[in-house]
């Protein structure tokens, strides 16, 4: 026994030892001095959020499993290449962002039930989150009670406005009313024919669609039907359309449902390139489903493409499929989900504060150089100034860009004369 | 007959003293309101389970619809609750203040008449019991009338279940559609949202989860209970004795669907939502695992299946956000493959024995076995 300790004593290793131990003290010096400027956690976190010294943790809320996660983890992928690069160029505040992912399982309560987590527990210090309307519906009173910060990329209806969430993709005027404006002025188009998926967001969208055709374009709207979440059959939607022979059919079927419509579209001899078709609920990813050779065409209006040139889009694709896959595609939500880290880090910064009061406040302003959709501002009600885009479907599922607005679009969540 | 004299015999009383110490003291005690929270929503469940217990653990009607019951009494509570939140002055950018959000979305410009009456809470307390009562005396007795059981009256519960969700998801202009009813904020001026109100809504909860195992317990041990069993087993038997087998198996229906509806109820005050996602045909399948996993023959096991198998549900999603549900799923699979009789099985099987023999030791025998035989979960 005394032998081995003798060994223990003797053992050159013990040195080595020796001089790693009186390395020790060095080690806490690093961070501190690659962190020289980071400013003390007691000042920048004065409600007791999940920051410490060299970390802050935020929240991502997406569905994993279930029927949405196969358009949300798009976003899922898109906001840990987002933070992963903040991380890469030095973090928040000096603090590297760590982040906790819950899976809201495509089902509106559980969302409610992990935001709720994800504040009480984690105290996190903001939420990339939702994707549908009804889990942010489910989402918001949470996000209002427990006051966090959601950053929402989905397009959506509009009619919403909060202190606790930034919306990084657009309402549904931005959306809509310069691609009628555009399709109107290019097709001389007159009479359209409004199909949606039945909930409220093609609801909403389609009302705010119909005045603008019947007030400002003095056309008509010859159809407006809703077929139920999932549905597949379009028969007889398909047969209305050959009877009216509208101008423009106009679409904001969501999910499944778009695969089959656009095939019995085609089955039916409808063929896109001379029956306009402008659609804003179909992005690259929904076209990956569909198939390009079914859509190929068709007209969507949306606020980024992947095919956008622009410099800053030429180092994201890249980078996007470099972490997740040379075959993935990016379409509208993923590039509006790439924006929530950014705007958060760009506001905490202005800000100096990761209160979320404060955050709310330096809110409007706040811009983003970096996007791959090119500018984004934030404007004082929690939207996002931005252009509204046209492109074309093609064969190999990408969009061709036929039309860009000149400038940025404001966001208007209650647009007046739509109601 | 012992037994029969005493309201629990002594396994019973033992789940009964350990389900009141775990529910009244040992969780408030040390958990935080959040997690307190999540176990009230757990519990809205175990209210369906009991239900179960009754209608298939004992009378033998498997029941795949019992999210209807649940959503409808979510629903008439919601319905309360979201009128008091949309009051004029809450909803002044809509077009039409003091209806509900989701109304003003689709155009409907006053308040539907069948709303009206849910602006008194003493109707919709009711409401809450009447409606899916009602509901399920009509389903009830349009198939045990007609002796539809079984399978068929399984898969017709399914079909009333996915009806009303497409019901539900399509009159979205009445009933909020897809997204459910949200935001929902007091209840008669007392705001249900902040901490206290929380941990007040979970005791309310749990008295009337209690006060549901003694209206449960009290049937079984009646005549009343033992019909129900013998009908389970042997059901012409039951009709040749001259019982009319309809009438108790309506009853139990009932019964089922009230304890659902109580349960929606409180899931809508507790966690402040109601949407169709509790209507449909899944979770329906799913408050039929949670009582299987617990043991749809006892009271207890099945309580004790809904709160663990949501439990699971939550830790586990909060663990592996990928993977949780297969992990789920080999849970499922496992309980019944393993143990038919679920958790109270097991505790029946290896458990039990230990401490009956602890007890007979000191006690003479006063004949507890004979009456455990008598009173325990029959084989199937």
């Amino acid at each position: 026994m005394s032998d081995e300790a003798n060994k223990g004593l003797l053992s050159p290793l013990r040195r080595k030892l020796l001089m790693g131990m009186a390395a020790v003290p060095a080690i806490t010096m690093l961070p501190k001095a690659s962190f020289a400027q980071a400013p003390a956690t007691s000042a920048v976190n004065t409600t007791g959020l999940a920051v410490t010294d060299t970390e802050v943790t935020v929240g991502i809320l997406h569905s994993a499993t279930g029927t949405m996660a196969i358009s949300e983890t798009g976003s899922i992928e898109a906001e840990k290449l987002a933070i992963e690069q903040i991380n890469a160029m030095g973090g928040v505040l000096g603090r590297k962002i760590k982040f906790i992912q819950e899976d809201g399982a495509s089902d509106w309560p559980t969302f409610a039930e992990k935001a709720k987590k994800l504040l009480v527990n984690d105290k996190v210090a903001a939420i990339m989150g939702c994707w549908t309307s009804a889990s942010r519906k489910a989402v918001l009173p949470v996000m209002e009670q427990y006051n966090g910060m959601l950053y929402y990329p989905t397009f959506y209806e509009g009619l919403e406005q909060s202190k606790n969430v930034i919306y990084t993709g657009q309402e549904a005027t931005q959306q809509i009313l310069a691609g009628l404006n555009w399709i109107a002025k290019e097709k001389g188009a007159k009479s359209f024919f409004f199909i949606g998926s039945d909930y409220i967001w093609p609801r909403t969208s389609n009302k705010i669609a119909r005045k603008h055709v019947e007030n400002v374009l003095k056309g008509k709207v010859v159809g407006e039907e809703y077929y139920a979440l999932g549905s597949t059959q379009f028969n007889s939607v398909i047969n209305k359309i050959k009877l009216t022979k509208p101008d423009v059919i106009f679409t904001d079927v969501v999910g499944g449902s778009n695969v089959a419509f656009y095939k019995q579209l085609k089955a039916a001899g409808i063929d896109l390139s001379k029956q306009a078709l402008l659609t804003i609920s179909v992005t690259e990813d929904e076209i990956d489903g569909i198939g390009g050779e079914n859509i190929a065409g068709a007209y969507a209006c949306m606020k980024y493409f992947q095919s956008l040139d622009n410099p800053n889009n030429k180092t994201f694709v890249p980078a996007f499929k470099k972490m997740w896959g040379e075959k993935t595609v990016i379409g509208d939500v993923t590039q509006a989900a790439y924006l929530g880290p950014w705007l958060w880090k760009l506001t905490v910064e202005k800000a100096g504060s990761f209160d979320i009061d404060k955050i709310a406040a330096a809110s409007p302003g706040v811009e983003f150089k970096g996007a791959p959709e090119g500018y984004v501002r934030i404007h004082e009600n929690h939207h996002l100034w931005s252009k509204t885009r046209v492109g074309r479907a093609k064969l190999d599922g990408q969009f061709e860009l036929i039309y860009e607005t000149a400038d940025l679009v404001e966001p208007d969540p209650f647009p007046k004369g739509y109601q | 007959m012992v037994i029969n004299s005493r309201f629990f015999n002594r396994s019973e009383l033992m789940g009964f003293i350990v389900l009141a110490a775990v529910l009244f003291v040992i969780l408030p005690l040390t958990l935080d309101v959040f997690r307190l929270n999540l176990v009230a929503k757990y519990l809205t469940y175990a209210f369906v389970a009991l239900g179960l217990v009754l209608c298939w653990g004992y009378g033998g009607i498997l029941s795949l619809g019992q999210g209807v019951f649940f959503g409808l009494g979510g629903y008439c509570m919601a319905m309360f609750l979201k009128l008091e939140a949309s009051s004029v002055e809450n909803t002044k950018i809509q077009s039409t203040p003091g209806i509900p959000d989701f109304m003003d979305w689709n155009q409907i410009t006053s308040l539907p008449l069948f709303w009206q009456p849910f602006h008194s809470l003493t109707f919709t307390i009711l409401a809450i019991i009447l409606v899916p009562g009602i509901f399920a005396l009509i389903i009830g007795t349009a198939m045990f009338k007609r002796r539809v059981g079984g399978t068929y009256f399984a898969i017709i519960t399914q079909a009333v279940a996915a009806i009303l969700t497409i019901l539900i998801v399509g009159q979205q202009g009445y009933t909020g559609g897809i997204n459910g009813m949200t935001d929902l904020r007091t209840l008669k001026g007392w705001d249900i949202r902040p901490d206290h109100a929380k941990v007040i809504l979970y005791f309310v909860e749990v008295v009337l989860l209690f006060a549901c195992i003694g209206i449960a317990q009290f049937i079984r041990l009646t005549k009343l209970g033992r019909i129900l069993v013998a009908m389970r087993e042997q059901e012409d038997r039951v009709r040749f004795s001259g019982y009319s087998v309809a009438n108790f198996k309506i009853f139990a229906f009932c019964m089922a669907a009230v304890f659902a509806a109580i349960g929606g109820a409180m899931f809508a005050l507790n966690v402040g939502f109601m949407s169709p996602s509790f209507v449909g045909i899944v979770p329906s399948i799913e408050m039929v695992i949670y009582t299987a996993v617990g043991g749809r023959m006892s009271i207890f096991g099945a309580i004790w299946g809904a709160i663990l198998v949501n439990f699971a549900k939550t830790s586990l999603s909060e663990s592996f956000p990928q993977l949780w549900l297969f992990g789920l799923g080999g849970l499922f699979i496992a309980v019944v493959l393993a143990f038919p009789n679920g958790l109270s099985g097991l505790w029946a099987d290896y458990i039990q024995p230990h401490i009956d023999r602890l007890f007979t030791s000191r006690k003479s025998k006063a004949g507890w076995k004979d009456n455990s035989v008598a009173d325990g979960a029959p084989a199937e």
